[in-house]
């Protein structure tokens, strides 16, 4: 029994949160639904850490869907990283679910709940499907159903932009989507397999036809409107502004890296680093989207009264750092990306999480009614400084861990401006991290921070749970940054 | 280029112009309703593409004709009962050896059966076929397709109870004068 169970995690991976989605809706019960999303969600984290572990022990694990041998089946892979990437992805899904009640409560109407529940595992399912999935179209049914869970999600906003932020964040993704879905197909015509293991071994790269080419573009174009890239990132700050809190903590953290996860699948393993960084020169794009990103998007920040709008440009400019570590496709820059994905999910989760628990308390997320709510809230306030150090990159954190790698990277390939220009953009997220800090401890309280209590321990718990682990991971790294080098060596392993 | 490659591109052509006809709509017009049947058509476009390069030369229906079919079924289906009857034959005549006899006698005749269905199968690829699957991959993507398009439609009816307008223009005003 055990052993057919173990036999099958790969696939229980994304039944078990595809079949609960409807149970939940059958149960028709918020409270009902909402258990059982729980216990779902820990079960499919600990799907994820078995088979992340047994991919760290042995080799990759393959999974025939069905007994139908690849190319003419779907084949499930869990390699390292892709091992790691749904781990953190399920494992946020979980803690942000333990998180979920009071706040859901408090921002979505009761009659709704049970509904949110549903969508909010149908949406894990996609984002875990986008990790396993060894076929390329199954990547983009994954991708669709990610995305319209989270359109969905997202217009469950208590404001009337809500729903104007889903749509425009839909009609956007819908595009992306439909660029990788002709991407995908135009692969297809070139390889006549949709295996991306057997497409990668198929497809003409050097004096290739033009196909190729503009497959290749379609799809970067796709997943960059996906991972919100500088300049096609402008459906991002308002999905995130809009969104409830739950949601913004769950989507802010997992959505983006799982494109960005999908976009270093399909470079290293399919278009290869030789074809895409020196044939065609990616990587000074990347790099240059990325810088421009970066400062753009922070300096925006810097100017925002809404908080949550102040950690969507953060977001923004965030990705930036990932892509400029795939830019440099050294391993060490590699797993600076790599492991940015993961210490960043940890950071920003964390940093919505303490936002959810002011708009809780506060009512609102505008910066003017954060007053002074440091000294009525103090550990909730301490979260927000000891995310937003993270976030800045200071040593001992999480965030320093991986911008030190970039550094690295930057200074072996003799990038050196680029180092410079990684240096000046922390200070800009200094800058508009303080901003928050001050308001918080060195303001006179505003009426509702003076009347304000401490978050509630059930929302307080999970948010130290994440800010915690952003500590952790920045001292104790074997786990982090270590499986981030793995899976970094064997991506490019494949290329001499 | 000559013109004839330019016309035996027809459908390509066709592709491109709905593909721009439908992203141009989507990104010009304001009237929210208008840029969910940009996207479709766009959608609508890709499919397209998709059908179109799963088409085959001269290529038939991916439907195995159904004399074939049948001829191979009752193949199959004839040698497998003669499989039988030998089986329950040996069994009777030779009781302790029935096991091991039996189970060569039926391994044989399956071989048979699937040599022989085999040999009709080779004599059926002369006929060319389309390749399905690309078709079958539009059937996920029409699904998809749809799905997106009620979700849009269902947030233009909220965006429209809130605001009373479904002009993408008007609504950013509204939101200005709050």
């Amino acid at each position: 029994m055990i052993d057919a169970i173990y036999a099958h995690l790969p696939i229980l991976l994304i039944v078990l949160p595809l079949v609960a989605a409807p149970c939940c809706v059958l149960v028709g019960n918020g409270r009902a639904a909402y258990l059982l999303a729980l216990v779902v969600s820990f079960l499919t984290f600990a799907c994820s850490i078995v088979l992340l572990g047994e991919a760290l022990d042995h080799d990759v694990i393959r999974y025939e869907l069905g007994n139908w041998s690849p190319p003419y089946g779907i084949e499930y892979r869990v390699d390292i990283f892709s091992g790691f990437v749904m781990a953190f992805v399920s494992g946020i899904g979980a803690i942000v679910l333990v998180y979920a009640p009071l706040s859901v409560r408090d921002e979505i109407p009761a009659s709704k709940h049970y509904l949110f529940y549903a969508t909010y595992l149908l949406c894990m399912t996609g984002l875990l499907g986008m990790c396993v999935t060894g076929d390329l179209f199954n990547v983009f049914v994954f991708l669709e159903i990610s995305s319209l869970s989270s359109y969905a999600l997202i217009s469950l906003g208590r404001t009337r932009r809500a729903p104007l932020a889903a749509f425009q964040y839909l009609i956007l993704g819908s595009i992306g989507a439909t660029f990788i879905l002709i991407g995908i197909g135009l692969l297809y015509q070139m390889t006549g397999t949709l295996n991306m293991a057997d497409i990668a071994a198929r497809v003409p790269h050097e004096h290739g036809p033009r196909t190729v080419l503009v497959a290749f573009a379609f799809l970067t174009v796709g997943l960059c409107v996906k991972m919100a890239v500088f300049p096609l990132h402008t459906w991002l700050p308002n999905a995130y502004t809009y969104a409830p809190s739950v949601v913004t903590c769950f989507i802010a953290a997992t959505a983006t890296k799982v494109s960005v996860y999908a976009f270093v699948r399909i470079i290293f393993g399919i278009i290869t680093p030789g074809f895409a960084f020196d044939v065609l020169p990616l990587d000074t794009e990347l790099m240059l989207f990325s810088l421009v990103g970066i400062f753009i998007a922070s300096t925006a920040a810097i100017y925002q009264d809404n908080v949550k709008r102040l950690l969507a440009y953060s977001s923004v400019a965030q990705i930036g750092y990932m892509l400029l570590g795939i830019s440099m496709a050294t391993p060490t820059g590699l797993s600076g990306g790599i492991v940015h994905m993961f210490n960043h999910a940890l950071i920003k989760g964390g940093l919505f999480m303490v936002a959810g628990c002011f708009a809780l308390r506060l009512g609102s997320v505008q910066l003017s009614d954060w007053k002074g709510a440091g000294r009525t809230m103090p550990f909730t306030a301490l979260a927000w400084a000891i995310g937003g150090l993270a976030l800045i990159g200071v040593p001992l954190t999480a965030g320093f861990i991986s911008k030190w790698l970039l550094l690295t990277s930057a200074f072996e390939t003799g990038r050196w401006p680029i180092a410079v220009l990684m240096l000046l953009s922390s200070l800009l997220a200094v800058v508009y991290v303080w901003r928050v800090v001050e308001t918080l401890f060195f303001s006179e309280p505003s009426e509702a921070a003076a009347n304000a209590t401490e978050a509630p321990l059930r929302m307080l718990v999970p948010t130290y749970v994440l800010i915690g682990a952003t500590l952790l991971f920045g001292v104790w790294t074997p786990y982090s940054a270590g499986i981030a080098r793995q899976a970094a060596i064997a991506l490019l392993g494949g290329t001499p | 280029m000559t013109l004839e490659s330019i016309a035996g591109l027809y459908n390509y052509w066709v592709v491109i112009f709905l593909m721009m006809t439908g992203f141009y709509i989507v990104l010009a017009r304001k009237n929210l309703i208008k840029s969910v049947i940009g996207l479709n058509i766009f959608q609508t476009s890709v499919f397209l593409l998709y059908i179109t390069m799963g088409k085959v030369d001269h290529g038939t229906a991916p439907i195995v004709p159904p004399a074939i079919a049948a001829e191979q079924a009752h193949a199959a289906h004839g040698t497998t009962e003669a499989g039988h009857a030998a089986v329950g034959h040996a069994a009777l005549e030779h009781a302790e050896t029935a096991q091991g006899l039996a189970h060569d006698v039926a391994h044989n005749l399956a071989d048979d059966a699937i040599s022989h269905g085999s040999e009709l199968a080779h004599a059926s690829t002369e006929i060319i076929y389309s390749n399905p699957l690309p078709s079958v991959l539009m059937l996920t993507a029409i699904v998809v397709g749809i799905a997106t398009t009620a979700l849009a439609l269902a947030l233009v009816v909220r965006i429209r109870e809130d605001y009373g307008t479904v002009d993408e223009e008007r609504i950013l005003e509204l939101d200005r004068g709050e």
